[in-house]
């Protein structure tokens, strides 16, 4: 496709709990990736960096900490923030930049330390901060928003709380093999369900957890690859960061409200399906044609959400494929091979670049011990708050 | 003697929302500056009083308190209600006085105002069962 990139290099530095800095994490997922790419740091011609809210100023301009930490070599260089999404709107940025014409090689970071707990407002006692505004007058952490959806699926889909825990107990099974993931132990149904109650229907193993992490990816134009020597790269075929629709009418963090749909009808795709939608369009492919999906299992119930939205099923039906083991690796469309946020946490501005590196180690079938045979077609989702939208799609 | 826990948002018995007079289009919070329908983009917001009671559209009880700046302590519950006319879904706490163990989607619950937590100064609205 006239629109692809391609992915030169991927790297990570494992997710757990480590306590150092963000910079460390970020350099050495850069490292890696430089390294598996075959390129040296002073080849690359743009540097996009994914912003972390919780690390002071670095943070907030992390891709200069980035260039700073790895050497300045007068590389230009663009920080993005998008919540969760954070991570493919540098890829986007950075794609965007080789598609133009404007570098052909460019390297793209995201790495966070978090705290201990619930995820809580940044920003200190700043009532203006909508964020501050929901814990005050609501006590709506994030898991309360995830409770929410997955009591309404319970009630349109008859979903029950074990098929929330076979999502626990599929992604604890496919994250046992990856030396990037934080949580390599294998849960039985029984263990979800008996772990603590969080957010009512929520429990405790069906929650992801908050991580540190690194990760990068080094894109550049199919025709630098070609005069690197890579004939067949894994490319970069859609990157949609849509945001919603007027009247959005489903509740999202950290909002107190939805659109009003009193005047204004509904768009025809809310907005987790819209994500999707213009990845798709982008690569000029569907979901008949993916091999593989990385999904952002905040909560185990979500994930089942997300089935849906990318179009594995219709409406309704996420319950069946989980309950037949469909997405399991082996099934007929492995969705978080990884073992997903069940098994990593999340690091903000890494996580959405982190799925797109296990896309692309199981499109090169390198994913040793969780390989989905003969991936060709991966997709990544996700959405970030306040309205972003991420998706990747790469092809092979 | 008691505050509002946020100005401007609620009065003792209604949600504060303001309304397009160019649209018609209802929002809560407050929108003051301009329309936030896309094809819109009025000045014209009136202040309105939304409904006061609606179906519960999903809820979910906490059993952990949540962090500063949240003033409250576990169990308790957030309810994600719908009104009718407004084609709005407003969050707000559970009403202390209401059982979360009772509470399904589509049960129809009403607006109330409360101490923010227990022995509070603050008031904020919550919703109770009917």
């Amino acid at each position: 496709m006239a629109n692809d990139v391609a992915v030169l290099g991927v790297g990570m530095h494992p997710w757990g709990k480590w306590g150092k800095p963000f910079v460390e994490y970020g350099v050495a997922a850069a490292r890696s990736a430089l390294d598996d790419a075959g390129i040296s740091w002073r080849d690359v011609e743009f540097i996009a960096g994914g912003e972390t809210i919780r690390n002071g100023y670095a943070g907030y301009v992390a891709g200069a900490t980035f260039a700073q930490a790895l050497g300045w070599t007068g590389v230009p260089v663009a920080t993005t923030y998008a919540a969760c999404a954070a991570g493919a709107t540098a890829i986007d940025i950075a794609r965007t930049r080789i598609l133009a014409g404007l570098c052909d090689v460019a390297l793209v970071v995201g790495a966070d330390t978090t705290p201990k707990g619930f995820l809580a407002p940044t920003w200190g006692d700043n009532p203006s901060d909508p964020d501050w505004r929901r814990f005050r007058l609501l006590g709506a952490t994030n898991p309360t928003y995830f409770a929410l959806y997955a009591r309404r699926r319970m009630e349109l889909c008859g979903a029950t709380e074990e098929d929330f825990a076979r999502v626990k107990v599929k992604n604890s099974k496919h994250g046992l093999n990856n030396p990037n993931a934080r949580y390599k132990k294998e849960y039985t149904v029984d263990e979800v369900l008996t772990s603590p109650m969080v957010s009512d229907p929520l429990r405790l193993l069906q929650i992801c957890a908050t991580s540190d992490g690194g990760a990068a990816v080094v894109l550049a134009s199919m025709e630098y690859a070609k005069r690197h020597g890579v004939a067949d790269p894994v490319r970069v075929s859609a990157v949609s960061t849509v945001t919603p629709t007027f009247p959005n009418t489903v509740i999202e963090m950290p909002n107190f409200s939805t659109d009003s749909a009193a005047t204004v009808a509904q768009p025809e795709l809310g907005f987790r399906d819209a994500i999707a939608a213009a990845a798709y369009e982008q690569a000029g492919l569907g979901p008949e044609d993916l091999s593989v999906a990385e999904v952002y299992d905040l909560s185990s119930a979500l994930e089942l959400d997300w089935y849906e939205n990318i179009g594995l099923c219709k409406a309704g039906e996420a319950e069946k494929l989980i309950r037949d083991g469909d997405t399991t690796i082996g099934g007929r469309i492995p969705v978080n091979p990884s073992g997903g946020l069940a098994c990593f946490g999340e690091a903000v501005p890494a996580q959405a670049i982190a799925q797109v590196c296990e896309l692309v180690w199981q499109l090169r079938g390198q994913a040793e011990g969780r390989q989905v045979e003969g991936a060709n077609v991966g997709l990544s989702i996700n959405q970030g708050l306040f309205g972003h939208g991420s998706s990747v799609i790469v092809t092979r | 003697m008691t505050v509002p826990a946020i100005d401007g948002w609620f009065t003792d018995s209604a949600l504060l929302g303001t309304r397009c007079g160019s649209c018609g289009s209802y929002f809560f919070p407050p929108e003051r500056a301009f329309c936030r329908n896309p094809a819109c983009g009025s000045a014209e917001l009136e202040e309105t009083e939304l409904s006061s009671t609606g179906k519960v559209w999903s809820f979910s009880v906490n059993h952990y308190d949540a962090p500063a700046p949240f003033t409250g302590k576990a169990p308790y519950a957030v309810v994600a209600v719908e009104l009718t006319e407004e084609q709005i879904v407003v969050l707000g706490q559970l009403s202390a006085t209401s059982d979360p163990s009772a509470l399904k989607i589509g049960d129809e619950v009403s607006l109330v105002v409360e101490e923010l937590s227990e022995g509070s100064e603050e008031v904020v609205w919550k919703w109770r069962t009917t």
